[in-house]
């Protein structure tokens, strides 16, 4: 009996769709990988992180309008100036010559060449940072767990771009990614005080930061400054709602750590002075 | 001089008959196009990371057009045999060199021109900006610099086995230059004897193709150069284009046209 070619195709193609239909679901749980809604993830799978760091550079070069040392070009300083600058770091006059890479000119070739290339060290500004935005939405894409992707985006989309709501949403999403991330929570407080004066929730974010830097033994151990950040936030807050006491014991929690203890003494002694003139002022525990 | 032109006329015809062109530029446009598409942060106003990322099209694909053009030129005729009838006519072997490069230059100055004509339509689009005289000068540059690199790709077919071998042979010295070129003195500097020399000794010796490269003035708004910095650069193109003729010159006067 001679069969059919298109009889053979029929079948064959009758057996792929019920192999498929039988496979699929199983397929499904090998990897995290075809459950991914992000396009990276499918394409490079933990691969991506590689590339994550490389964006986060791009943006920082795009900061600093080209200027930026190649790999031949020794840097005293690792930390990219986003994120110092998201920490409101801002230049001295002796952070310009440090990070003036290039140096004099070492030949006729060096020299003129310079010509052509930007030698100007600059940062963007007047509403131009927005910029860097597109290195650090790849950046995230590629490596969802880079938390400071997440706080130097939402620093500059909220203080110099006037987009707070589109920073709380890319810090939501970093909060989806890293759930116990007090840094991104320090940052989501700094949103909701600062941009939209909703104390309350900026209270209660930055309690739960606090919270999360607690269970964080690593972060206990070597990130003081967070603690310090969070706890000077707290103060100030309840500061300016007139909780004093409860601002000093935030004042007094920030001392421990801090490197400058005396300045945070003065702000306590300040509040104790204006305590003393108002008698009848509320003396709460902190929470 | 007709000699010269004619020849040129044929490179320029062959490539507006090939497809190379059109992939390229067709490949570039639809990258950038769907790059500026995407949308970050509900932002419209963003537009460096397209400049960008077009420029580097532009760059990857003249560069492209430029040798794999040029190095086939020479190999081709030899192949087809039609070098012949070239040379039996009154053309000389210097002539005809030189109208394969001026015929490959034009064409990559045709190419360039269409696909920086397309950046600017693109940016300008978005930017509502058009910084003419910098487009000109990156051109220009650009144009300078392909010179260097078309006259080498010719010098390169001369000596190579096979047009394959002269286009992987010309990228990877280019791309060398054009991403490590600039560096090689502060790489010598961390070196020791002999290493040193040899590092210097190739630093001064090779034609600093990074120079010509201002895609980073163009992207990060610096605007234009010096004009005597664009004439100067563009006489040390002249000169080592001139000199690859020359060696291209010198091995095509005593090469064996026989495959």
């Amino acid at each position: 009996m001679k069969a059919s070619p298109y009889l053979v195709l029929a079948l064959v193609l009758a057996v792929c769709f019920a192999l498929a239909t039988g496979i699929e679901p199983r397929a499904s749980m090998w990897s995290d990988r075809a459950k991914s809604n992000n396009v990276f993830s499918l394409l490079f799978g933990d691969g991506r992180r590689l590339f994550a760091n490389q964006f986060f550079t791009m943006a920082d070069v795009y900061f600093h309008s080209g200027y930026y040392p190649s790999v031949f070009d020794l840097r005293e300083e690792d930390q990219k100036e986003i994120v110092a600058e998201s920490h409101g770091h801002t230049d001295s006059p002796e952070d310009e010559i440090k990070e003036d890479f290039l140096g004099k000119p070492k030949d006729w070739i060096d020299r003129f060449g310079r010509h052509f290339r930007i030698t100007e060290h600059t940062h963007l500004e007047h509403g131009n940072e927005r910029e860097i935005l597109p290195w650090l939405r790849l950046a995230a894409d590629m490596d969802p767990q880079k938390i400071e992707t997440y706080t130097v985006g939402s620093y500059f989309m909220r203080t110099r771009l006037n987009q707070p709501r589109e920073a709380e949403t890319f810090l939501r999403e970093g909060l989806r990614n890293n759930p116990n991330s007090y840094e991104i929570l320090l940052e989501l407080g700094r949103l909701y005080d600062e941009n939209d004066h909703d104390t309350g929730r900026a209270r209660g974010v930055w309690q739960l930061a606090l919270h999360k830097w607690a269970k964080n033994p690593e972060a206990v151990k070597d990130d003081k400054l967070a603690f310090e950040e969070i706890t000077d936030h707290l103060a100030q807050l309840e500061r300016e709602a007139g909780n004093w006491q409860q601002a000093i014991n935030w004042f007094q929690a920030a001392q421990k750590v801090s490197p400058n203890p005396n300045a945070l003494q003065q702000r306590i002694d300040e509040i104790k002075k204006k305590m003393a003139a108002q008698p009848n002022a509320p003396a709460a525990a902190p929470h | 001089m007709n000699t010269i032109w004619a020849l040129a006329g044929v490179v320029i015809k062959e490539l507006y008959r090939r497809k190379d062109f059109y992939v390229l530029f067709v490949l570039t446009a639809l990258i950038t196009i769907a790059a500026g598409m995407v949308n970050f942060f509900n932002d419209p106003k963003i537009v460096r990371y397209v400049k960008d990322i077009c420029m580097l099209l532009i760059w990857v694909s003249t560069l492209l057009i430029a040798i794999v053009t040029t190095a086939r030129q020479i190999p081709a005729e030899c192949e087809s045999r039609t070098i012949f009838p070239l040379l039996a006519k009154p053309v000389t072997r210097w002539q005809f060199i030189l109208g394969k490069f001026l015929g490959c230059w034009l064409a990559t100055g045709i190419a360039l021109v269409v696909f920086y004509s397309f950046f600017a339509i693109i940016t300008g689009s978005r930017e509502q900006q058009w910084p003419w005289l910098t487009y000109l000068q990156a051109i220009w540059l650009q144009w300078a610099m392909l010179a260097v690199v078309i006259a080498l790709s010719l010098c390169g077919s001369i000596f190579a086995a096979a047009p394959s071998s002269t286009t992987t042979i010309c990228f990877i010295a280019v791309a060398g230059i054009l991403l490590v070129g600039g560096h090689l003195n502060t790489v010598a500097l961390h070196q020791s004897q002999p290493l040193q020399t040899i590092f210097y000794t190739i630093y001064f010796l090779i034609p600093h193709l990074e120079w010509f490269d201002i895609r980073d003035r163009v992207v990060y708004d610096w605007g234009r150069l010096n004009w005597l910095d664009c004439a100067l650069a563009t006489f040390y193109a002249a000169a080592y284009t001139g000199l690859f003729l020359l060696l291209t010159w010198l091995g095509f006067r005593r090469k064996s046209l026989n495959t």
